[in-house]
């Protein structure tokens, strides 16, 4: 660590304003304060001091991602051999995954902090730190089998139009990786929802080369509900890819075709655990999104006569990406609303959009992100009304005196 | 030409630094309408400039006649008797790109350009400065369209009024069409990066 840090003094002249490499200065200053935490003190005012900045927030929660992330490499795997009918052990297996994961990881992190350094060297502004958890949410909520062109695309759309123009970090409106994925969805349906995509049946790098077995569908369950959503009730079960039926406990472990890192609640929860525990993410807006799930999925369930509305509330949260949406999407501090009353409203308003898009609306089986989406721009409205309403309570307290 | 400065400056002032669509805003609805593909583009930008050219001329000519308390009324006959008649001329003549506009040859009676050049020009000058404002700023909302149209066009279906323009070998190697392109959001995303490059071109369009 002192070794380190004397190299970062010894070399920092060169990127101070007139060294030879200061067209680099923010890229420096970045990685200076990644590394070591900043010695920089604010020189008017009262401030409380704390070591806890932007970078080890959002630290915290690269590390809360850690669990679905490992998980979903290990589960890009499994679907794979599964498809293809080997049994190639655990190793192998996650071998697999993480061959077929890191490019895409790559690639996000490339476009994206490429057009962050840029914009911060050009604006003449420190390099914020937004993006460190963005590049790692886009892979988590992609298709393993989603081009890499399409993501450097989305992603470069989605960091200069839903972040750097509104700003940058700390101003957008939009989650910035869900606008990825919207994109990619509104952009390229083919190769974001259907049964090709969610499973690569191909081989990655040579590795795990073989022919699918007979009878194979990749359709994710949410995919096989939306199929089968005007059916009569009891006439529908989740099956996974080769066609065995599927429990509620299976869908909790997540073995189970989707986007790369929201299928498993478990390992979702792991890091919900994490996020709260760190104090990083609201616990509220976690509990009122599942609350809000529970309640539209329960009164499908006693008004529905179709499949789609009667699949039951504890299946609603596990399925595709409503868990990590709640646990990692809307506690976006910077998306989602601020205030304490405004947290319960925002989060209890994304469950219930998420599910009433899965049951009623034919053209899309899945609703979380939609529905984050829409909630982000009510955000402000609903802390305008709950400020606003506070005022008004302890107006009527004041003059009632 | 033999056109005097004023009157240069009133038909060149509305393609740029003056533009209806991206520096007033208006006509923004059918901008986002019928740009996903360039044709049906140029024909509605060819229509506005028209119509917008020749309401001028008559609204100016009886700009004395008109009691102010009605001239809205006065406006509108004219208004749609011209979009009638491109509109029946575009049915003889251009039967497909006729369907594909749709309604919004029809509503080029509500565009905001007309009534805002009626009112804020032709009521106040004669008939010649009059006929090369109409013709400025339907140029100006045209030359907007088009760009719209064509950027939407190519990325969206990857071709241009009707002909393939994107190699078949880049489909072989994976490209494919942007769906969000034909979408109307993009519309509107198209038109905001036209503002932002023609303001960083532009400094006395800066705020500070």
């Amino acid at each position: 660590m002192k070794a380190l840090r004397n190299y970062l003094d010894k070399i920092k002249p060169n990127f101070e304003e007139g060294g030879k490499l200061s067209m680099l200065r923010s890229v420096f200053e970045g990685v200076e304060t990644f590394l070591f935490v900043s010695n920089e003190t604010s020189k008017s005012g009262v401030h409380i001091h704390d070591s806890i900045d932007a970078k080890r927030t959002m630290t915290a929660v690269i590390i809360a991602l850690v669990p679905a992330l490992l998980f979903g490499m290990y589960n890009t795997g499994y679907q794979h051999y599964l498809a293809i009918g080997e049994t190639p052990g655990f190793w192998m297996t996650f071998v697999y995954g993480l061959l077929a994961v890191l490019p895409i990881i790559a690639v996000s992190y490339i476009v994206g902090l490429g057009i962050e350094f840029t914009v911060a060297q050009w604006k003449k502004e420190e390099i914020q730190e937004g993006f460190l958890v963005s590049g790692i949410l886009i892979p988590l909520i992609v298709p393993v089998d989603t081009p890499l062109w399409m993501i450097a695309v989305a992603t470069a759309f989605a960091v200069i139009f839903a972040k750097e123009v509104f700003g940058g970090t700390g101003y957008n409106i939009f989650n910035v990786a869900l606008v990825t994925r919207a994109f990619l969805f509104f952009a390229y349906p083919s190769a974001m929802s259907g049964d090709k995509v969610f499973v690569r049946t191909a081989d990655t790098f040579g590795i795990g080369a073989g022919t699918t077995v007979d009878g194979l569908s990749g359709a994710t369950p949410l995919g096989q509900i939306n199929v089968a959503a005007n059916d009569m009730i009891g006439s529908f079960q989740a099956v996974d890819i080769l066609g065995h039926p599927l429990n509620t406990l299976d869908l909790f472990i997540g073995l189970i075709p989707g986007s790369i890192g929201e299928t498993s609640a478990a390992a979702i929860l792991i890091g919900a655990v994490i996020l709260l525990f760190a104090g990083v993410a609201s616990w509220k807006t976690m509990f009122s999104v599942f609350a809000g799930g529970i309640f539209t999925a329960a009164i499908f369930n006693l008004i529905g006569t179709t499949v789609a509305m009667s699949i039951s509330p504890p299946d609603h949260l596990l399925l595709g990406g409503f868990a990590f949406g709640a646990v990692f999407m809307a506690t976006d501090p910077v998306t989602s609303a601020r205030t304490e009353t405004g947290k319960y409203i925002f989060g209890f308003l994304i469950g219930v959009m998420a599910i009433v898009i899965r049951t009623l609306n034919p053209g899309y089986p899945e609703g979380m992100m939609l529905a984050i989406l829409l909630m982000n721009i009510f955000a402000p409205l609903i802390d305008y009304y709950v400020v606003e309403s506070n005022i008004k309570r302890r107006l009527k307290r004041a003059i009632a005196k | 030409m033999g056109l005097s400065n004023k009157n240069k400056e009133i038909l060149i002032g509305p393609l740029s630094k003056n533009n209806p669509v991206i520096i007033q805003m208006l006509g923004i609805c059918s901008a986002l309408a019928v740009t996903s593909k360039l044709e049906p583009s140029i024909v509605m930008a060819v229509s506005v400039t028209a119509v917008v050219a020749f309401a001028n001329v008559i609204i100016s000519l009886l700009r004395n006649t008109i009691p102010a308390r009605i001239r809205i009324i006065v406006q509108l006959v004219v208004v749609a008797a011209l979009v009638t008649i491109v509109s029946e001329v575009l049915k003889a003549f251009a039967f497909d790109v006729n369907k594909q506009l749709s309604v919004f040859v029809g509503l080029i009676i509500t565009n905001c350009i007309l009534m805002g050049r009626l009112e804020a020009f032709a009521l106040g000058n004669g008939p010649w400065e009059s006929f090369l404002d109409g013709l400025g700023n339907g140029l100006g909302y045209g030359i907007i369209l088009v760009v719209i149209g064509f950027f939407r066009e190519l990325l969206g279906s990857g071709i241009l009024l009707g002909f393939q323009v994107i190699p078949d070998v880049f489909y072989q190697w994976g490209y494919v069409n942007n769906g969000l392109m034909i979408l109307p959001p993009m519309a509107l995303i198209v038109v905001a990066v036209i503002i932002w490059v023609h303001r960083s071109g532009n400094k006395n369009l800066q705020e500070n």
